[in-house]
């Protein structure tokens, strides 16, 4: 297929009149909107600096998240029962729970109780407890956790039981059988579904604003309380979680278009 | 800390008339409620028109489909809500405006209900959508050959056809939309959360009354479990299980 009858049959007339509606929405709001804000240099810096903060949480509560949900899916799927009791009850609670309900409840009440303790305060951990990113990235941590250990515990179910004991009779100890055949497979199973828990993830991070921590969400609240624009903090916030999620979803088409498929 | 006085304390700070905060919270889990139903039939609602027109609809319904399920499903709901509540109480106060009426404040309920709607209908599209392609063509075909107009074929034969499909997902939904209804209590709407952490910050108390609200969100959660797996066990009588 030439370039031309690519972009023909994914481009009928109707594409190109909304694409032009599109852009005429677009051209609006740069035109008649008010963008003056984003000349101010400390809003440029702000603005950079939330923008990271958003993306290094999303990374960092991501990766922490399925490494703890590995061990909470894998003992519901094969561990005794005084493991995956626990572990049962911890994915309920996440998932019967707000997320803003157990961020506040680690900020605040956490927040509240350190204090009492006098040699909390007087521990080196003390100026890192008493800021809120440390409380923001556990609770998004545990709420990975909490969804992904119930998607793992499917997974390492879904392993075939004849793969476990072929591994075995090879004479793979447990721990080889574990790391070489049961893991491998499971996270096989549920790296499709990874890119769109990954965007997930990245609408629940604004929420993070809500107990002080600087994220591209609470550097648009502060621009509209400064200067009492409404609309166009928000346009933007719109846009820059649009491409976030783009460059997500692109990365993992990417990811899994290298991975090997079963072709039988 | 944790002794005997202080589980009273919390208890009686729980207590249903004041100065125990209890009648709040039942009044905020109300509003939860009340707007996750709300919100739950409009994007039911949304959903069935949006699956039903990203199946069989024109090229353009299809296209203009596909936007809103990837924009609602691409940015975060806080951000949604308060582009929609402003944007519609602006859009909606222009309009009286210009007709010479007054201004009005639009109630928290009524757009709570209406901006968690409009998501929901996004992934009700999604989840619906699925469940119709699980319907076997031959049976629509069959009721096309009987001669049936295309609404009678999808309410006597697609909608309850797929209905075992759509559950389980659709139980999903809910349990989405009752915990996004904490979500208004960023934008300041007295739901569940909004009013524990006022009482919360009035006495100070975070952990008894956020573990409180915690509590009755896992009960609703957990009493809605059992609804669905009625609402399933209802759906899918008369299908085969296990087997070809």
């Amino acid at each position: 297929m030439t370039l031309a009858e690519r972009i023909r049959a994914h481009m009928p007339l109707r594409r190109w009149v909304l694409a032009g509606l599109g852009l005429g929405i677009i051209a609006y709001c740069v035109l008649a909107l008010n963008w003056s804000w984003l000349q101010t240099p400390k809003y440029q810096g702000m603005i950079v600096q939330g923008v990271w903060n958003t993306i290094w949480i999303l990374g960092v509560t991501m990766v922490l998240g399925f490494i703890l949900a590995i061990p909470i899916g894998f003992v519901q799927a094969a561990g005794p029962w005084y493991l995956a009791r626990p572990a049962q009850a911890f994915c309920t609670v996440i998932r019967g729970t707000p997320l803003l309900l157990q961020l506040w409840l680690l900020y605040y009440g956490l927040g509240s109780l350190f204090p009492l303790y006098p040699w909390i305060r007087e521990s080196d951990l003390w100026p890192i407890l008493r800021q809120a990113w440390p409380y923001a990235v556990l609770a998004l941590t545990l709420s990975v956790a909490g969804y992904e250990g119930e998607v793992m515990r499917g997974a390492f179910k879904g392993v075939p039981q004849g793969q476990l004991e072929a591994a075995r009779a090879f004479g793979m100890s447990r721990w080889g059988v574990f790391r070489r055949i049961w893991l491998p497979q499971a996270v096989a199973r549920v790296l499709p579904t990874i890119g769109g828990e990954t965007v997930l993830q990245m609408k629940s991070t604004p929420l993070v604003a809500t107990i002080t921590v600087i994220d591209i969400y609470a550097v648009a609240s502060r621009v509209r309380q400064d200067t009492f624009i409404i609309y166009e903090p928000l346009l933007l916030l719109a846009l820059v979680y649009l491409i976030i999620a783009g460059v997500i979803v692109a990365l993992f088409a990417w990811f899994e278009s290298r991975l090997p498929k079963r072709t039988a | 800390m944790a002794d005997g006085s202080a589980l009273s304390a919390s208890l009686d700070l729980l207590a249903y008339s004041p100065p125990g905060w209890g009648a709040n919270l039942l009044r905020g889990l109300g509003n939860t409620v009340l707007i996750a139903l709300g919100a739950y039939g409009v994007g039911m609602f949304l959903g069935t028109l949006g699956a039903f027109g990203k199946l069989y609809g024109g090229p353009l319904t299809r296209d203009l489909l596909g936007l809103y399920t990837t924009l609602v499903r691409a940015i975060p709901e806080l951000v949604l809500i308060l582009i929609l509540y402003f944007a519609v109480t602006d859009l909606v106060n222009q309009a009286l405006l210009s007709m010479g009426y007054e201004r009005i404040q639009i109630s928290g309920v009524a757009a709570g209900i209406m901006v968690l709607g409009v998501v929901q209908g996004a992934y009700a599209t999604e989840v619906l959508r699925g469940a119709i392609q699980s319907v076997p063509a031959g049976q629509i075909e069959a009721a096309r050959a009987m001669g049936m107009s295309p609404l009678l074929v999808a309410w006597r034969i697609t909608l309850p056809l797929m209905l075992p499909a759509a559950i389980p997902g659709m139980a999903n939904l809910w349990m989405i939309v009752t915990k996004d209804t904490a979500l208004l209590a960023v934008v300041g709407f007295n739901e569940l959360v909004q009013e524990s952490r006022q009482a919360a910050g009035t006495t100070k108390a975070f952990f008894t009354f956020f573990m409180a609200a915690g509590v009755l969100f896992l009960a609703m959660s957990l009493v809605s479990n059992q609804v669905f797996a009625r609402i399933e066990a209802w759906a899918s009588k008369g299908t085969k299980r296990g087997g070809i």
